[in-house]
């Protein structure tokens, strides 16, 4: 998936979007409550602190949910492949919808435990996890 | 009959098709007739107007016609209006209606969904697609993943389901097998074959476990139901049906951070605003945008536990027009085509009102239930024949 529809980057998507550059994933965190949230926002929805700022996690998850999309939505995205809502350990209540590459698509389930890896395609980078054994 | 509850009263609908090429303006033209025809009205007794999700002009197919423009375009002397994408979903159009006349701010609503989206493939210099060079919003965090389309969103509900609790294809086909039956008796219906379990079973893949049957298509068609005040009923000469209880529900707006989609509170909230139980429902009328949501809008609603939908329609003898729980009579989204939420009102009344026809269900229904959405948004309504 070399051209992947991309987000439009502002002053709060900014950090997630470009994390990778760091080789880290990081999310939305408050700094009063100690919560992690997604998407990322200005305030917190625990506790609508506003002392909030993103906060490198490890990077791993399992898979919560997936599918395998066979049908062809966008011109320049081959199919089939792997959509999934990842949970995002250490971060409890948020997922991440990816991709799982780097496996066969028969060759994930819900509970596998992944690793992010980062895609660049402009000037995104795209959080994609990978499976860990 | 309270003089503050509000009543379906005349409701309306255009021809169903594909690729048509009536205005969008006049189908709804079309609907609004026969509903004010069939309630006894006139245009100028019509004193407010209420739609979902108004004119999308970035998405015109979606929804061309905006509530001002039908306004103004029937010479209606409207003292309310309200038209908006930010409501519980589709029927949520329904209960911004029953509120308004409830409260005395209008006495007869139009409420109206117009659609056009398989007309705007063939006009692309009318209604254009979308030129998204970048996506935002809630897009940003599905897109850039390929998960482009609702199917993908509620596949991912829908596998939990395979995963946890044992749900089948052959299960799940009950859902369009039983819309594709009822659509066939349906005149008006997009779809008038029905559809085999070996059909179903060989259809391709959209995205696991959804199949090319598992998925409404894009449809050109209006339908409309008229609201009507509880003190305005002597204007009227068709039967009314009491909006009894209504529900709905946004937790979090989101595919992919909500633990379940909406349609569970809805389903909850609406039996705690109404005396009526599951067992009085004679028939339901529930979101088939995709079939796994119309399994989760049973579990939702009671009619089974949660993560027993599966076995519930298992043989599709329960749902069927003969059955216990009749569901979709005139097809669904599914069969009938994608009316986007309203076409599930108005069956509930044609069949409250034992106007279906071929498709009638026996007995003398009292009690329906309708839905729309159960993504991340939902409405329900339970309507009563007194």
């Amino acid at each position: 998936m070399s051209n992947r529809p991309l987000p439009r980057l502002d002053s709060v998507n900014r950090d997630f979007w470009t994390c990778g550059a760091d080789s880290e994933l990081r999310l939305q965190h408050c700094n009063d409550c100690q919560q992690f949230f997604h998407p990322p926002r200005p305030v917190c929805r625990h506790c609508l602190s506003e002392n909030v700022g993103p906060k490198a996690v490890a990077g791993t998850g399992v898979v919560d949910t997936y599918t395998v999309n066979y049908q062809k939505w966008h011109p320049a995205i081959e199919v089939p492949f792997i959509i999934a809502r990842i949970a995002i350990d250490g971060a409890p209540g948020v997922y991440l919808t990816s991709n799982v590459i780097g496996c066969e698509i028969d060759d994930v389930d819900i509970g596998d435990k992944v690793q992010v890896t980062f895609e660049l395609q402009d000037d995104v980078y795209l959080p994609l996890f990978e499976k860990v054994s | 009959m309270s003089r503050n509850e509000a009543f379906i009263t005349g409701i309306g609908q255009s021809e169903i098709g594909v690729r048509l090429e009536r205005h969008p303006l006049l189908l709804t033209v079309d609907a609004v007739k026969e509903a004010l025809q069939e309630a006894g009205l006139t245009i100028d007794q019509i004193d407010g107007v209420s739609t979902y999700p108004g004119r999308a002009s970035g998405m015109l197919g979606f929804s061309p016609i905006g509530s001002d423009e039908l306004i103004d375009a029937l010479g209606m002397k409207t003292t309310w209006y309200a038209g908006g994408g930010e409501i519980t979903s589709q029927l949520g159009a329904v209960v911004a209606a029953a509120d308004a006349v409830r409260t005395g701010q209008a006495r007869h609503v139009i409420c109206y969904r117009t659609v056009y989206e398989a007309a705007a493939f063939t006009k692309p210099d009318e209604y254009p697609m979308p030129k998204r060079d970048r996506v935002d919003s809630y897009s940003q965090w599905l897109a850039p993943f390929g998960a482009i389309s609702a199917a993908n969103w509620t596949a991912q509900y829908a596998m939990r389901h395979v995963k946890k609790y044992g749900l089948t294809r052959e299960q799940l086909a009950q859902i369009s097998l039983t819309d594709r039956a009822n659509a066939a008796l349906n005149p008006k219906a997009l779809v008038r074959e029905p559809l085999t379990m070996d059909e179903y079973m060989s259809a391709r893949m959209i995205s696991t476990p959804l199949c090319l049957f598992d998925c409404d298509r894009y449809t050109d068609a209006s339908t409309v139901l008229i609201v009507s005040a509880g003190d305005a009923l002597d204007e009227v000469k068709c039967t009314p049906v009491r909006i009894a209880a209504m529900a709905g529900s946004v937790d979090r707006h989101s595919w992919d951070q909500a633990e379940w989609m909406a349609s569970y509170a809805t389903g909850r909230d609406l039996w705690k605003r109404t005396d009526y139980t599951p067992a009085d429902v004679d028939t339901v009328q529930l979101y088939d945008g995709f079939s796994f949501l119309t399994l989760t809008w049973l579990e939702a609603l009671g009619f089974c536990e949660v993560g027993e939908g599966g076995k519930f329609i298992e043989g599709g003898q329960r749902i069927a027009l003969d059955g216990e729980l009749p569901l979709n009579t005139f097809g669904g989204q599914i069969g009938a085509g994608r009316l986007h939420g309203f076409g599930f009102a108005h069956e509930a009344v044609v069949q409250l009102r034992g106007l279906g026809g071929d498709r009638q269900i026996e007995g003398d229904p009292k009690v329906a239930i309708a839905t729309s959405g159960g993504g991340p948004l939902a409405t329900a309504l339970l309507l009563a024949k007194d």
